[in-house]
């Protein structure tokens, strides 16, 4: 364990991705202290709508005068709590079906896989907008519409594992001792997958970000006056080319907060996967 | 022969997968929403038209009954009527098709045209500023949100600079359609003019979505060369005295390059989730902005009718891509 984080601690793309997750997480922590303006999550200010960036407004306002810096801190905080929790619940519908599955053979580990597979092989976005439209704008339903669509990568992954080291001595030895299967699959199985399990996690998270940032866009986000960062992008449009900084600062948060995921996530997988080393960072 | 199994099997697994695809819709449609029929009739329906439309779609039935007409309805391309538009959804989907196959297509040619060599060039010189470059920049690519992407492209070349179009396929109606490909079109007319506006009016959609997609096949290839590079045979073919050119060229990059053919199949599924945004920002007259339009007018049959084709479209790829690597990939068929 110690290794595995001094590995990753000199990988500088690595690094570079924890600070700026670390960056965007306590931007969200800290929201209420660091905005200039609290209160312009709800409040407007029409006298200065779609003023550019200045003193005042650091990142300028958006349509209805409210400081687009301000919001942008708020709105991380319901990014993050959209993704944490989605990836949470895809977590634990998914790893559990996958144990399962993994461990036992028969009839029933056919229909769990195959029924994965048929939500694998739709688009994550196409079934999300399906089920976001279906129960109506909010934060609640794009974590539901999130969590269903993405819980069976982990189910994929945690069935493939498990297939591979079931065979191997320690698991036949926990057997040969006695250990019921459930003490098996989580006491035995389960930690010796973990860091396939980290490294999917962390990249899931940039792609559910942007998932639910896609949804806050096409306008099945939490509704309005939430200052949810696809949506702001989709209000600035028709203040183009004018307002620029409008549309180009959510955008930037999250295209920070994805790399960071997607730069660690990277890292992860050099120092956790042996078998991807070899290809991806040579010896 | 070996082929002919092969496709057999593959085949055969379509049809559970898109019975499947059906289930879920199916309980996206008829099992979450309170009242069904409320949805299909839209918004603004009367309780008369609600009542009616309870007893045309059998809601008052078992859910497997209710699944079996479903399933029936489906096969006979009846996906019921757009609110907005009035005309079966099929109908609506079907003449939207080209616009979304047509720049799906470009941008998979674009794509690959871009991101197979920088895969092999970043593989090639494993650890060099080159490979460090591309792997910070496809990560990055990996990371834009595409709509926000798309936005800032029109804002610089369309908007400040006013060099390329800010939306639309053509300039005004475009073509008479003979296949709904602007660039098939013009081409079988030889119209050159309108094959340049065509062309002109793809870039910037195009580099929104051969963004992400280029990023991938630029891993995947650099992957698969590494890969081959270190296997037995390149081992053996060194020690032989090959010259390190007639390897490359002749044996590590054929093999890689299988690999690659794989990742069309994920990388259609990028398109096709990258083109709902893209067309919506685009104003491309093609699927996904069906779909951003029908999410705004709350046309729920619309969006139903969209999440189905898209997944059929999906599933029908990768079903061509297992079977296209089976041919090219003589380990599948052994």
């Amino acid at each position: 364990m110690r290794q595995v984080l001094r590995k990753l601690a000199e990988d500088r793309a690595s690094m570079l991705g924890l600070a700026l997750i670390l960056i965007v997480l306590l931007a969200a922590i800290l929201a209420p202290f660091l905005s200039t303006h609290p209160g312009d999550v709800a409040e407007f200010h029409t006298e200065i709508r779609l003023s550019p960036p200045n003193a005042d407004n650091w990142l300028g306002t958006d349509r209805m005068g409210s400081d687009i810096y301000s919001r942008l801190l708020f709105g991380a905080r319901i990014t993050l709590t959209i993704a944490v929790v989605a990836i949470l619940v895809a977590v634990l519908i998914g790893v559990p079906i996958g144990l399962i599955a993994g461990y036992y053979e028969g009839l029933g580990s056919d229909i769990l896989m195959r029924g994965s597979d048929v939500f694998l092989a739709v688009p994550q976005i196409v079934l999300a907008i399906a089920i976001a439209q279906t129960l109506g704008p909010s934060i609640e339903n794009v974590i539901l519409a999130l969590s269903a669509t993405y819980w069976p990568f982990w189910a994929r992954l945690v069935y493939a594992e498990t297939r591979s080291c079931k065979n191997e001595t320690f698991v036949e030895a926990a057997i040969a001792l006695g250990c019921s299967p459930w003490r098996v699959m989580v006491l035995h199985i389960l930690p010796f997958i973990s860091s396939s399990i980290i490294v999917r996690t962390t990249i899931g998270m940039g792609g559910t970000i942007l998932t639910a940032a896609t949804l806050g866009f096409l306008g099945l986000g939490p509704p309005p006056p939430t200052p949810e960062w696809g949506r702001t992008i989709a209000e600035s449009r028709e203040f183009l080319p004018m307002a620029w900084w409008y549309a180009a600062f959510p955008g930037l948060a999250i295209f920070i907060v994805v790399m960071g995921f997607n730069l660690l996530g990277d890292g992860l997988r050099d120092v956790l996967d042996p078998r991807l080393r070899r290809a991806s960072s040579g010896k | 022969m070996k082929i002919l199994v092969l496709v057999v099997n593959r085949v055969i697994w379509f049809v559970p997968t898109l019975l499947g695809l059906l289930a879920i819709v199916f309980f996206i449609s008829h099992v979450i929403p309170a009242d069904p029929a409320a949805f299909a009739a839209g918004e603004n329906a009367s309780a008369a038209t609600i009542a009616e439309m309870r007893a045309r779609l059998g809601l008052d039935q078992p859910l497997h009954i209710q699944f079996l007409r479903y399933v029936q309805s489906i096969l006979v391309g009846d996906m019921g009527r757009s609110i907005y538009t009035g005309r079966p959804v099929v109908e609506d989907l079907l003449s939207r098709l080209p616009a979304t196959l047509e720049l799906t297509l470009v941008t998979v040619v674009v794509a690959t045209l871009i991101g197979v060599p920088l895969g092999v060039i970043s593989a090639l010189r494993r650890n060099s500023w080159a490979d460090h470059g591309l792997r910070l920049v496809t990560i990055a690519g990996l990371a834009i949100a595409s709509f926000w992407f798309a936005i800032l492209l029109q804002l610089f070349f369309s908007m400040r600079l006013g060099i390329t179009p800010l939306t639309g396929r053509v300039e005004g109606w475009g073509p008479e359609p003979i296949t709904g490909f602007y660039i098939l079109d013009s081409l079988i007319k030889w119209d050159m003019e309108t094959l340049l506006d065509a062309l002109h009016h793809m870039i910037l959609p195009v580099a929104t979505l051969a963004l992400p997609a280029a990023a991938t096949i630029v891993r995947f290839t650099r992957a698969g060369v590494l890969n081959a590079l270190e296997s037995n045979y390149v081992l053996y073919e060194t020690a032989m005295g090959y010259p390190r050119r007639q390897i490359v060229w002749k044996y590590v990059l054929r093999n890689a390059l299988i690999g690659t053919v794989t990742q069309i199949g994920l990388i259609f599924g990028i398109l096709l989730a990258g083109a709902v945004v893209v067309e919506a920002v685009f104003d491309w007259p093609g699927l996904g902005m069906f779909a951003v339009n029908s999410i705004l007018n709350s046309d729920y049959n619309a969006v139903m009718g969209f999440t189905l084709i898209a997944g059929t479209m999906f599933i029908v790829v990768n079903l061509l891509v297992d079977i296209l690597q089976g041919i090219i990939d003589p380990r599948e068929t052994r």
